[in-house]
């Protein structure tokens, strides 16, 4: 994808994280609220944004790269429109959420950490959604969707023309 | 003091510290990689496991961390437990899953911490069948070079360099085993303390770029202790050469001085040492400038017939060894002889002398300063004038986080806990500068102020502490003067820090005057004081020169009054020290110019006669750092070609013309004898090592590890016979590998190396933590020459000066002293010049608005004749005051500025910025 | 309203949100009105120790007493924080969840009782990133409960002030673990602290703080309101008050319940969980999520409490049992579970960061039949040298070991066969080759 990702700040960014400031004893302390916050915004996180981040926070690039790459849900790699978060803990996986994924492979083209060629929709598994006694679940978006069955996903991708790979 | 016991035994310990700590105190093997005495324990690797059970009858006990469990009194401990030592084993094993087998070639190879722990735990045999993860390297600039695919994870690293050093560039970057230390993106390290990282780091991550390109294994290292001479801290380095070249320069603990840390000009500056440019041949020159190489003997008659006249001066050299000053003294005479400051430096290093002697604080070393719980710093920019004070600072401000620590019983190598507990809050630091600083992070004020401001900060401020609040009219100074007065009076242990490098005698007095006023406040311990001078010897210096000596400008005069015949120049580049047409016309009417130096530079090549000086690796001397610590050089090595010791010429010149003074000199041990003897200020520098005839045990101390290889092989494309080793009559120590290298003073430990130990983490099979300071079992090295006197009346009163006032039109000329740039030497060094930054001048935004110039302008500057004595390139800086131009100094553009001097600007016209482009000062920069 | 269903009292069964009007004529509030001005904080903390509540984020420490540890405030200045642990991130639990999107008033209620009781000014949730709806609903009543006079300055004219804020997580498991969860409060890497000092005494910013998890504060208001005893006449064991239990896996109806502390295994296994799918039979379970020991076939009697679970050999941990039956390897359920620590860890101490991907290593080897015989000696290795209390920086690893020791122990052929046929005979299973 080839959208280009600011390296300023936006006056929206700028008031979203300064809210999260006021309440901390250092400008520092809202890393991690800031780097969500634009992404947020932007999908992802860039060098770029890093940048401008830690420029704002009053804080070394190195030092916020260090809390960006150690935390799973900021992405440091652009992401599609839509992540999929796949659960791939152990009641999802007594369910076959494996399984699960490679049908996702099959009908959207991408495999774990990779996004469609239309930057429709990146597949991410992670930790356990908490929603054990539906397993197997899966995110999009905010949307959690539970018991997912074939058809299940058939329906949820429906719009989808399957790719070859 | 508590009692434990660890395999039965039972030990006496010192309070407060962890057991790991206790252990190696104890000289017990305990392997360790997180822990660093300098930094404390975060209980990160794990490999320091003991066992310590419950009480007589635990049969099992439970394994804990030796860094994190404090000594208390009875504990039952094992080392040598089946389970601890499979769990230790187990953990080398861990750590080197994705560990390469690259051993033959990393560059820390036989000097690896990691090697070293590897056997010690007894780990062999590889069972992980896995793949190994890998990693990118980053460019990390010309003096650190980075493998990460040989980190073991230890956080020494970040710990180090962020926590310790407060560097922001480097960091931990993701999680799990896919840990990453490096920077955002690649580029040079920013901290001017990067290169301790080398010696930090347990594995080959961060290694010496320089000796990656010219590798030498620790093994074939010959080294002497040595003393730094990039700047007057005196920090103890211990040089490693092969082949007549000097490899690396590695830290020598001095638990007083440096510690365990040097600084990047330190560690990477001493490579001039190797320059191409280096004079290696006495010679004489012809009328038409030819260069005609002589031999010893011939050098020395020329020398002895020139000298045999009493229309003779000398001049001397702060960065040359008290010996040699003494000797060229003796020579000319002391009334001919100049200490070889600059007219603006000589009164100030005098001064800061006085001060020093006259004072009844307590003159600060670094140890005393990183006790210090309240700072105020009056005009000098420490990170770039005497860089490892710096780092010292940034260990001082953290006092206020021991304090509360101690609150909630937590013991000081508590580090993380510490550090979570504090938070921000920091003992306050005081900074008034010229300029913004590399402290100002972590200064709880700071003031950038002319010089003459600074002064009057400074004065107002001890008025404060008096009690005479009511001096001058100036409100804002005055407020700010009784919150800095309110911090020293109410801190345990105040520091004043001043010095020489503003060219301003009125900053320096009021620090004088700042200290005293809370010396008379009866304060226990001593509030500490610390003057900084710019060069190795140029307290030395000021100690060997009485009120009023010759100045250089007193030379010119006398030279232009054909009073001069003959002028010994003593390792000093003159061009460096006055304007150049000054500097002309005193060595143009002289006939004879005599330059003893060791690196071309302008002065050697306007010489009638030149002889080629061995450098600080090649010989001994005496240096007598800024807190007045005479401590002690050994040739690493023996000079190359013809160069010899500077005092070995002066004394064979004084011995050609048969002068009495030296009848009973025979070795440099008399010299130094003969100079204490004569100089009561400098009558300790005979202790400050031990003479020639000390023995260890009967032997003399090794230059050579006992596995240095090849020594026949070396030379062999000279000859495949292995010449006989020289012989050291100057030293207690041998150019060879038999000898003794244990608990000997500290003074001559030239390398660490303990059996089981090859990494530089030996040394705490040198050091015995009596006192709880880890100090060398030899003691500590160096004699100190100024000792807080309790004469109170001594201390002269200094008045304040009037406000700065900018004048119209012209501009007070500041100093900007840069840590890769201003100094003479460390600039030839490759590695260094590659981060000296062009010459520039500095001034704020407003005043470039007065002068119509921007960022990357050219401006020249002209002194009030209208004679242009420069062109500099333009860097807008707000924190330079008004009316005020912060310039780099020592660089060959800004020679011929005077610090303090008010000089005419104006925009240069047609100005490319390449101009100013060369960047190192006098002589040829060899990159 | 259900005397002995406090916690759940407020949810329906389409699991919609309980608002303010809802939760307040449901009798909400009424613990924070007893309280507030009426009884001094010593007196509250009086009664939530005699209550013998224990944590319910799984290790199961007295709440009591681990507040006890808070320095009396005195006249000492300076914030003190309450932190509500809402990451929920261990698998196999699914019981905050409901708590936040069913009644958020009955947390935010527990929290201002929990932060006047040790005299916290400053409270936070922390919530991971992946429960959006749970955070919505948690912002729209803390909205409610300032607009109410419930959160801010002088709550009901007692002259005690709470500002309560959200803190959305950025992922990672670790973020749970308490002081790790500090770290990441902070805005750093969420990396576990040594303790001590433990965080009752210097947590957020250094100060006191106190970690407590969603259904621990969940208690707190019904505790004040009935009382200590009321409370422990609730459990049917030792342990006191009542307990979200859970059950995943093949069961025929999987889901959270509010039972009586100490409800055995059996019955929330067969009554509530409708017992086994059909075609599926039992052969293990996890009592409390992801990081505590295997419990079998022998253990189905035991009543689900701290002390009896503990005795077992296992944890009751956070109370959500995972099912292993009869169709599943377990030498894959081990290697998924081993597999998520070694990506959870936090990277920080050398046996979880380093011996957790050998362990999955191994783990994946024998599930794809390149199993070797010395491989179990390098397993049971690694359970006591990643696992052993002691031997790693904070819990993370130790809970790991817990379910690969405790298969070892009971599946022991399982994984030998693994070796000697060269192959994982659980065909079901098309496990995901690690490489
Ligand atoms: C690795 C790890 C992860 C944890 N995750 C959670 C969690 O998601 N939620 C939780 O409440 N407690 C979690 N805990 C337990 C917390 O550290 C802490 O004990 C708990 O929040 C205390 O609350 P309680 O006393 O109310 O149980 C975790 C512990 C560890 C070691
Ligand atoms: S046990 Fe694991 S998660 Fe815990 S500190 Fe160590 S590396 Fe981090
Ligand atoms: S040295 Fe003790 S844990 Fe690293």
């Amino acid at each position: 994808m080839n959208v280009s990702i600011p390296t300023l700040l936006s006056d929206t960014e700028i008031t979203e994280i300064d809210a999260e400031v006021a309440h901390l004893p250092t400008p520092a302390a809202a890393a991690i609220d800031a780097l969500k916050i634009v992404q947020e915004h932007r999908g992802w996180v860039s060098d770029g944004s890093i940048k401008a981040i830690a420029k704002h926070l009053n804080m070394s690039a190195a030092e916020l790269d260090g809390i960006a790459t150690f935390y799973s849900m900021i992405f440091r790699k652009p992401v599609g429109n839509k992540v999929i978060l796949l659960c791939d803990s152990i009641s999802c996986w007594i369910k076959d959420c494996d399984g699960l994924q490679k049908k996702i492979t099959q009908q959207l083209g991408i495999k774990a950490g990779e996004t469609t060629a239309d930057n429709e929709y990146t597949l991410i598994p992670v930790t356990c959604l908490g929603a054990c006694d539906k397993a197997p679940v899966l995110m999009v978006g905010d949307d959690l969707h539970e018991n997912i069955d074939e058809k299940y996903l058939q329906a949820l991708f429906s719009n989808r023309p399957v790719e070859d790979e | 003091m508590p009692i434990i016991q660890i395999d039965g035994q039972e030990h006496e310990v010192d309070t407060g510290q962890n057991i790991l700590q206790a252990c190696l105190s104890l000289g017990l093997d305990l392997p360790y990689f997180c822990w660093h005495p300098s930094m404390g324990s975060v209980g990160a690797c794990r490999q320091c496991a003991v066992v310590q059970y419950q009480h007589a009858e635990d049969e099992h006990g439970r394994i804990v961390m030796a860094c994190m469990t404090p000594v208390t009194e009875g504990a039952l401990f094992s080392l040598t437990g089946d389970k601890a030592q499979r769990f230790r084993e187990g953990i080398v094993e861990a750590l080197m899953l994705n560990h390469p087998h690259d051993c033959p070639v990393c560059a820390e190879g036989g000097e690896c911490h990691l090697q070293d722990m590897t056997v010690m735990v007894g780990h062999r045999d590889r069972k992980y069948r896995g793949k190994k993860n890998t990693h990118h390297n980053q460019y990390l600039g010309p003096l650190i070079h980075h493998e990460m695919n040989r980190c073991i994870t230890c956080y020494r690293c970040t710990r180090y360099y962020n926590d310790y050093a407060g560097g922001t560039d480097l960091a931990a970057m993701a999680a799990h085993d896919h840990i990453y230390f490096g920077r955002h993106e690649e580029g040079v390290l920013e901290s001017e303390f990067a290169g301790n990282l080398v010696e930090v780091c347990p594995t080959g991550v961060f290694t010496d770029k320089p000796l990656v390109h010219e590798y030498t294994r620790k093994w074939d290292l010959q080294s002497a202790p040595s003393i730094c001479t990039s700047c007057a801290v005196g920090c103890n380095t211990s040089p490693g050469e092969r082949y007549g070249k000097l490899k690396r320069i590695h830290n020598r603990f001095n638990a007083d001085v440096n510690g365990y840390f040097l600084c990047d000009r330190g560690r990477f500056g001493a490579n001039f040492v190797n320059s191409v440019n280096n004079l290696n041949y006495p010679g004489s020159r012809t009328e038409d400038g030819r260069f005609n190489a002589l031999d010893q003997q011939q050098a020395l008659l020329k020398m002895a017939e020139a000298c045999d006249t009493n229309n003779i001066a000398g001049i001397g050299s702060p960065r040359a060894s008290v010996e040699a000053n003494y000797l060229l003294r003796t020579l000319v005479g002391a009334d001919n002889f100049a200490p070889g400051f600059s007219d603006v430096e000589q009164p100030l290093v005098e001064l800061a002398l006085t001060i020093q002697q006259s004072s009844s604080a307590m003159i600060a070393d670094i140890k005393n300063i990183e006790s210090a719980d309240a700072i105020l710093i009056l005009g000098e920019d420490v990170t770039n004038t005497a860089p490892r004070i710096a780092l010292a600072l940034r260990q001082s401000v953290r006092n206020k986080a021991y304090e509360l620590a101690a609150d909630l019983g937590l013991e000081s190598w508590q580090d993380s806990a510490i550090r979570t507990l504090a938070q921000n809050q920091r003992s306050p630091l005081f900074i008034a500068t010229v300029g913004d600083s590399r402290l100002d992070d972590v200064a709880e004020e700071r003031f950038n102020l002319a010089p003459d401001d600074i002064a009057r900060l400074g004065f107002a401020v001890a008025a404060n502490i008096a009690g005479e609040a009511n001096l001058g009219s100036d409100d804002e100074l005055q407020q700010k003067a009784k919150n800095i007065a309110k911090a020293l009076k109410n801190a345990k242990r105040p520091l004043i820090i001043s010095g020489t490098s503003c060219g301003n005698s009125a900053l320096m007095e009021s620090a004088a005057q700042v200290t005293q006023a809370l010396c008379n406040a009866d304060k226990q311990p001593l509030p500490l004081l610390s003057m900084i001078v710019a060069e190795a010897n140029s307290l030395g210096q000021a100690m060997l020169i009485s009120d009023n000596a010759v100045s250089l400008s007193d030379l010119t005069a006398r030279a232009c009054a054909g009073a001069l015949e003959t002028l010994v120049v003593l390792e000093n580049d003159l061009y460096r020290r006055g304007k150049e047409k000054d500097i002309n016309e005193l060595l143009e009417n002289i006939t004879n110019v005599i330059v003893i130096d060791g690196l071309d530079n302008r002065t050697l090549s306007a010489s009638s006669l030149a002889l080629p000086a061995a450098n600080f690796a090649e010989s001994e001397g005496t240096l007598v750092s800024m807190e007045g610590r005479a401590q002690r050089h050994y040739p690493v090595y023996l000079p190359n070609a013809q160069r010899r010791a500077s005092w070995h010429w002066l004394l064979a010149c004084l011995k050609q013309m048969g002068r009495d003074e030296v009848t009973e000199i025979e070795c440099f041990d008399d010299i130094t004898q003969a100079c204490a003897t004569q100089n009561s200020s400098l009558s300790g520098i005979t202790t400050a090592a031990p003479n020639h005839q000390f023995r260890n045990i009967g032997v003399k101390i090794p230059r050579q590890t006992h596995r240095y290889s090849g020594r026949t092989a070396m030379r062999a494309d000279i000859s495949v016979h292995e010449p006989k080793q020289p012989v050291d009559k100057e030293t207690p120590l041998a150019f060879s590998m038999e000898g003794l290298n244990r608990s000997q003073p500290g003074s001559l430990l030239p390398f660490v190396w303990a059996p089981g130990w090859n990494s530089n983490q030996s040394l705490h099979k040198f050091q015995s933590e009596v006192g709880g300071q880890l100090k060398l079992k030899g003691g500590t090295a160096g004699t100190r020459l100024l000792q807080a006197t309790d004469n109170s009346n001594n201390i002269a009163l200094f008045e304040s000066p009037a406000a700065f006032k900018a004048l119209k039109g012209q501009w007070q000329m500041v100093p900007r002293h840069k840590i890769y740039g201003s100094d003479e030497l460390s600039v030839h060094s490759p590695a260094i010049a590659k981060l000296v930054r062009p010459a520039f001048v500095e001034i704020n935004a407003s005043d470039a608005k007065k002068l119509g110039v921007n960022d990357g302008d050219g401006v020249d500057l002209n002194d009030n004749k209208g004679d242009k004595l420069t062109t500099l390139e333009v860097s807008i800086n707000d924190s330079i005051a008004t009316g005020c131009v912060g310039y780099s100094v020592g660089f060959i553009a800004t020679e011929n500025l005077l610090a303090g001097e008010s000089l005419v600007l104006s925009k240069a016209e047609n100005w490319s910025p390449s101009e100013s482009q060369q960047a190192v000062s006098s002589g040829v920069s060899d990159v | 309203m259900s005397l002995d269903r406090p916690l759940t009292r407020n949810v329906r069964a389409d699991k919609s949100p309980t608002y303010f009007t809802a939760y307040e004529a449901n009798g909400g509030y009424l613990g924070l009105r007893a309280a507030l001005g009426k009884l001094s904080p010593d007196e509250c903390l009086k009664i939530i120790t005699d209550s013998n509540l224990r944590g319910r984020g799984g290790a199961g420490f007295s709440t009591g007493m681990k507040w006890s540890f808070v320095p009396k405030k005195g006249d000492s200045t300076g914030h003190r924080y309450l932190i509500c642990n809402a990451d929920e991130m261990e698998p196999g639990t699914f019981k905050d969840r409901l708590l936040m999107e069913c009644d958020s008033h009955q947390l935010i209620e527990g929290m201002i009782l929990s932060a006047y009781t040790i005299q916290a000014d400053v409270a936070y949730i922390f919530i991971r990133a992946e429960y959006p709806y749970a955070t919505k609903i948690l912002r729209e009543a803390i909205a409610e409960s300032y607009a109410n006079g419930y959160l801010g300055n002088d709550i009901l004219g007692s002259g005690f002030n709470l500002k309560l804020y959200v803190h959305v997580s950025a992922g990672r498991y670790i973020c749970g673990e308490e002081t790790a969860l500090i770290s990441a409060l902070e805005g750093k890497r969420a990396n576990p602290r040594a303790k001590p000092p433990f965080p009752q005494v210097s947590g957020l910013w250094g100060r006191p703080t106190i970690v407590n998890n969603v259904e621990t504060l969940c208690n707190i208001p019904h505790i004040i309101e009935r009382g200590a005893d009321w409370f422990k006449s609730l459990g049917i064991t030792e342990d006191a008050g009542t307990k979200l239990y859970g059950v995943s896996g093949r069961v025929k109806n999987p889901g959270c319940w509010e039972l009586p502390m100490g409800t055995s295994i059996r019955e929330i296994l067969e009554q509530h969980a409708g017992g086994m799918e059909d075609g599926y039979q039992f052969r293990g379970l996890l009592p409390g999520g992801a990081s505590t020991d295997f419990l079998v076939e022998e253990h189905l009697d035991l009543a689900m409490d701290y002390e009896t679970i503990a005795k077992a050999g296992s944890r009751m941990g956070t109370g959500t049992m995972i099912i292993l039956d009869d169709k599943t390897c377990p030498v894959g359920f081990v290697k998924n579970l081993v597999a998520f620590f070694a990506r959870e860890s936090c990277g920080f101490c050398t046996p979880c960061r380093d011996g957790l991907p050998w362990s999955t290593q191994v783990l994946n080897e024998l599930e794809l039949g390149r199993g070797r015989k010395e491989d179990m000696a390098t397993l049971a290795h690694h359970v006591s040298f990643i696992g052993d209390m002691g031997n790693t920086h904070c819990a993370l690893a130790p809970g790991a070991m817990e379910p690969l020791g405790s298969a070892i122990k009971y599946f022991r052929e399982d994984f030998e066969s693994h070796i000697t046929n060269g192959c994982c005979s659980y065909a079901v299973q098309e496990s995901e080759v690690i490489t």
